[in-house]
C-alpha cells in the first residue's frame, strides 16, 4: 500500500505566537518552527503499516522554503521520500486554497492512503482532511485513535465527544489521527544520516497547473480585518493554605455565586 | 429578511446547547432557519425546542442513511439548501462534526470559511480567538456567503419563541455520500455530568492528582458544583482520565463561567484550552506555578487537603 503523509511546519506551540502587523498573517519568521506535533503520529502510523504490509511512504508538505528542515526531520523517522510544494505565491493561502494545492499534488502521487494529523496547532481548523476528501472524491475517516487495514478495507475507531465510533471505508481514503493512536519513534542516528540522501522533489504552482493569483493572499476567500492582543488576564488573589484553604476557596466561590 | 441556516446538532437528550447558541447568534443576521438532518422523525422530536429559541423555519432532511455515514450526506443536503434558499449566512457549531461539515461545504460551494468564531456581527464579520486565546481577530468571508463555525459557550442562549414552520427536504444520497460507513457508535458512560465544551462549570485535574483512583476527588467536586470534569494532557497521558476529557491545545477548548484547576501547572498548551473562562480558580502546592498568573483566586496548598475540605464546606452550605 502506498501512503502519503501530510506534514505541516508550524510555529512551536510552546512559544509566543503572533500575527504580523503589516499583513495579518502568522509571523513565522519570529517563531521556532517545528513539525506539527500531530503529524508525527501520522508518520509513525504510516511506518507501522509499511512494516506490516510494504509499499512506499511519502511525505507531502506545502510551505515556505524553510519547511525543508521539517521535511528532513520527518524523513529521519523512516519515510522513503518527500514532495515539497513551495512557491512564493502561496504565502497567505486560506484553507480552501491549501486544500486545492495539496489535492493537486495528491492526484499525481495517487496514494492508496493519505494520513494526516487531526489538526494543526497553528490553524487548529481540523478541516484539511475533509476538504481533501471532498476534492479527491475519497472517504475521510477523521480523528482516529486506532486504524486497521484489511486488504482494501480501512476500519477506524474514531473518538467523539460522547465516546467513539467505528467507521469503515474502502481505499483510497484520507485518515486523520489523534495523539492517542501510537507513540512516535525518535529518529536514530542512522535515520538522520539516511534522511540526507532521500529524494525530496520540489514542486511549484506552475508544475501543478494552478494559477498563482487563485491561491495565496491574492486568492484568499477570507480576510482578516484587524487583530489585537487580548488583554492579558491579571492575577487575582492567591492565598497560602494554612489549614483553611478549602473553606476560603468555597467562600470565594460563594461571593461569585457559584455555591 | 433573508434566512440564516443553522445546522442543528442533537443527541439522545435533545437539541445541543451549542445549537441554541447558534439560533441566538442567527437572530442578529436574519431569520433563523434550523436545518435538522437525521433519521425519519428526527425533526419532530426537536421542533418545540428549536421554536422556543427562535427558529422561524425548520428544514427537515430525514433519511435512514444520514446518521450511519460521516458528514458527507449532510453536506449534500446543505449544498442543495444553500442553492435553493440563498441564505444570508450559514452557521455551524465549532464542534468536531460542525467543522467537518463546514470544511466540506466550503469546498463544495467554493466559499470562504471562518472557524472558531466567538461572535458574528450583522454584516457577517466574525470575531475569532487565535493562538491560545492571546490574539483577537476580526475577519470576514470574501468569497461567497458568511460560513461561520461558532464555538460552544460563546453566548448565553436566550429564548425568543417563533413559529418553526416545518418544511420537509427531499434527500437523495449519492455513492460519494456513502463512502464512510459508521458501523458502531459507542457512548462511554459519564453519568449525568454535562458535556465538557458546553458545561458552565469545569473542574480539571492534572498530574498532581497522582493516579486514576484519585480522580474521584475531582469528580466529586465537579458534581457538587454541577460541572463537567476535565484533565490536563499529563493526566491523560499518565492514564488517569480518558482523552476525550483533555483540555488544551490538543484537546477541547472550554469557556465556562468557572474553571477549577487542581494540580495543574498551567503550561501554555493547557491555557490554550481554558483561558477564555470567565472565572478561574486554582489549587497547586507550588506557589510559582504559572496557573496562578491567570487565576482569579488561587490556593497554594495540597489538593488532597484543600479539595476534600472545600467539598465538605459546600455540602455544609447546601
Ligand atoms: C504540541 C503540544 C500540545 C499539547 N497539548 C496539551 C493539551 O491539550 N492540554 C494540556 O493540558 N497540555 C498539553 N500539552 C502539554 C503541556 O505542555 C504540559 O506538559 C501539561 O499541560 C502539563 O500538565 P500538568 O499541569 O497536569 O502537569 P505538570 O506540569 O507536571 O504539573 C503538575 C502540577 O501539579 C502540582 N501538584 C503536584 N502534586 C500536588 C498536590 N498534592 N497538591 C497540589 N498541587 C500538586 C505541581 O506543583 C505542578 O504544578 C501539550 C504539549 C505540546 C508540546
Ligand atoms: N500546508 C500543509 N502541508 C501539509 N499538510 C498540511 C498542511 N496544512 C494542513 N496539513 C495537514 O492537515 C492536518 C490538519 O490540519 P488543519 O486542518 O490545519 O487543522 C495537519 O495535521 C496536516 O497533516
Amino acid at each position: 500500500m502506498n501512503i502519503v503523509v501530510l506534514v505541516k511546519q508550524v510555529p512551536d506551540s510552546g512559544a509566543e505566537r503572533t500575527l504580523r502587523a503589516d499583513d495579518n498573517t502568522v509571523d513565522r519568521a519570529a517563531a521556532d518552527n517545528v513539525i506539527n506535533e500531530m503529524d508525527e503520529y501520522a508518520i509513525e502510523e504510516a511506518l507501522q503499516l509499511q512494516e506490516a504490509g510494504g509499499g512506499e511512504v511519502t511525505i507531502l508538505t506545502m510551505g515556505p522554503e524553510r519547511a525543508a528542515e521539517s521535511i528532513r526531520k520527518a524523513l529521519s523517522m523512516g519515510p522513503d521520500g518527500a514532495v515539497h510544494v513551495t512557491d512564493e505565491a502561496l504565502a497567505g493561502s486560506c484553507a480552501l486554497a491549501t486544500s486545492r494545492v495539496l489535492a493537486a499534488a495528491l492526484r499525481e502521487l495517487n496514494p492508496d492512503l493519505v494520513l494526516c494529523g487531526a489538526e494543526s496547532t497553528d490553524g487548529r481548523v481540523q478541516v484539511m482532511p475533509h476538504m481533501l476528501a471532498e476534492r479527491l472524491g475519497m472517504a475521510a475517516l477523521t480523528g482516529a485513535r486506532k486504524l486497521t487495514v484489511d486488504g482494501d478495507t480501512l476500519t477506524v475507531e474514531r473518538q467523539t465527544d460522547e465516546g467513539y465510533e467505528v467507521v469503515t471505508a474502502a481505499t483510497p481514503a484520507v485518515v486523520s489521527v489523534w495523539d492517542t493512536i501510537n507513540e512516535p519513534r525518535y529518529p536514530s542516528f542512522k535515520g538522520i544520516m539516511a534522511a540526507k540522501k532521500k529524494p525530496v522533489r520540489t514542486v511549484s504552482l506552475a508544475d501543478l497547473g494552478i494559477p498563482a493569483e487563485e491561491v495565496g493572499a491574492a486568492g484568499a476567500t477570507s480576510a482578516v480585518l484587524e487583530h489585537r492582543r487580548r488583554p492579558a488576564r491579571s492575577a487575582g488573589v492567591t492565598v497560602a493554605d494554612s489549614g483553611d484553604g478549602g473553606v476560603r476557596l468555597v467562600e470565594y466561590l460563594a461571593t461569585e455565586k457559584f455555591v | 429578511m433573508a434566512e440564516v441556516l443553522v445546522v442543528v446538532e442533537a443527541n439522545a437528550a435533545g437539541v445541543k446547547k451549542v445549537t441554541l447558541e447558534l439560533l441566538t447568534h442567527a437572530r442578529e443576521l436574519g431569520t433563523p432557519a434550523a436545518v435538522v438532518m437525521g433519521a425519519p422523525g428526527a425533526a419532530a422530536a426537536l421542533t418545540d425546542k428549536l421554536a422556543e429559541y427562535g427558529a422561524a423555519k425548520i428544514y427537515a432532511a430525514e433519511h435512514e442513511d444520514i446518521d450511519n455515514h460521516l458528514v458527507a450526506p449532510k453536506v449534500s443536503v446543505l449544498a442543495h439548501l444553500v442553492a435553493r434558499v440563498q441564505p444570508a449566512a450559514v452557521l455551524v457549531g465549532a464542534t468536531q462534526e460542525g467543522k467537518e461539515i463546514a470544511g466540506r461545504l466550503a469546498v463544495r460551494l467554493d466559499n470562504g470559511l471562518l472557524t472558531d468564531a466567538v461572535a458574528v456581527a450583522a454584516d457577517g464579520a466574525a470575531t475569532q480567538v487565535a493562538f491560545a486565546g492571546a490574539t483577537i481577530v476580526t475577519a470576514r468571508v470574501t468569497r461567497g456567503l458568511p460560513l461561520v463555525a461558532l464555538r460552544p459557550n460563546s453566548i448565553s442562549p436566550t429564548p425568543a419563541p417563533a413559529d418553526a414552520e416545518v418544511t420537509p427536504v427531499a434527500v437523495e444520497l449519492t455513492d460519494a455520500d456513502r463512502l464512510a460507513r459508521v458501523s458502531e457508535r459507542v457512548v462511554e458512560q459519564k453519568g449525568s455530568r454535562p458535556e465538557l465544551t458546553e458545561a458552565s462549570v469545569v473542574v480539571s485535574g492534572g498530574r498532581g492528582v497522582g493516579n486514576a483512583e484519585n480522580f474521584t476527588m475531582v469528580e466529586e467536586l465537579a458534581d457538587l458544583l454541577g460541572g463537567a470534569v476535565g484533565a490536563s494532557r499529563a493526566a491523560v497521558d499518565s492514564g488517569f482520565y480518558p482523552h476525550q476529557f483533555q483540555v488544551g491545545q490538543t484537546g477541547k477548548t472550554v469557556s465556562p463561567q468557572l474553571y477549577v484547576a487542581l494540580g495543574i501547572s498551567g503550561a501554555i498548551q493547557h491555557r490554550a484550552g481554558m483561558q477564555t473562562s470567565k472565572t478561574i480558580v486554582a489549587v497547586n502546592k507550588d506557589g510559582e506555578a504559572p496557573i496562578f498568573e491567570l487565576a482569579d483566586f488561587g490556593v497554594v496548598g495540597d489538593i488532597f487537603k484543600v479539595v476534600p475540605q472545600a467539598a465538605e464546606e459546600i455540602r455544609k452550605r447546601k
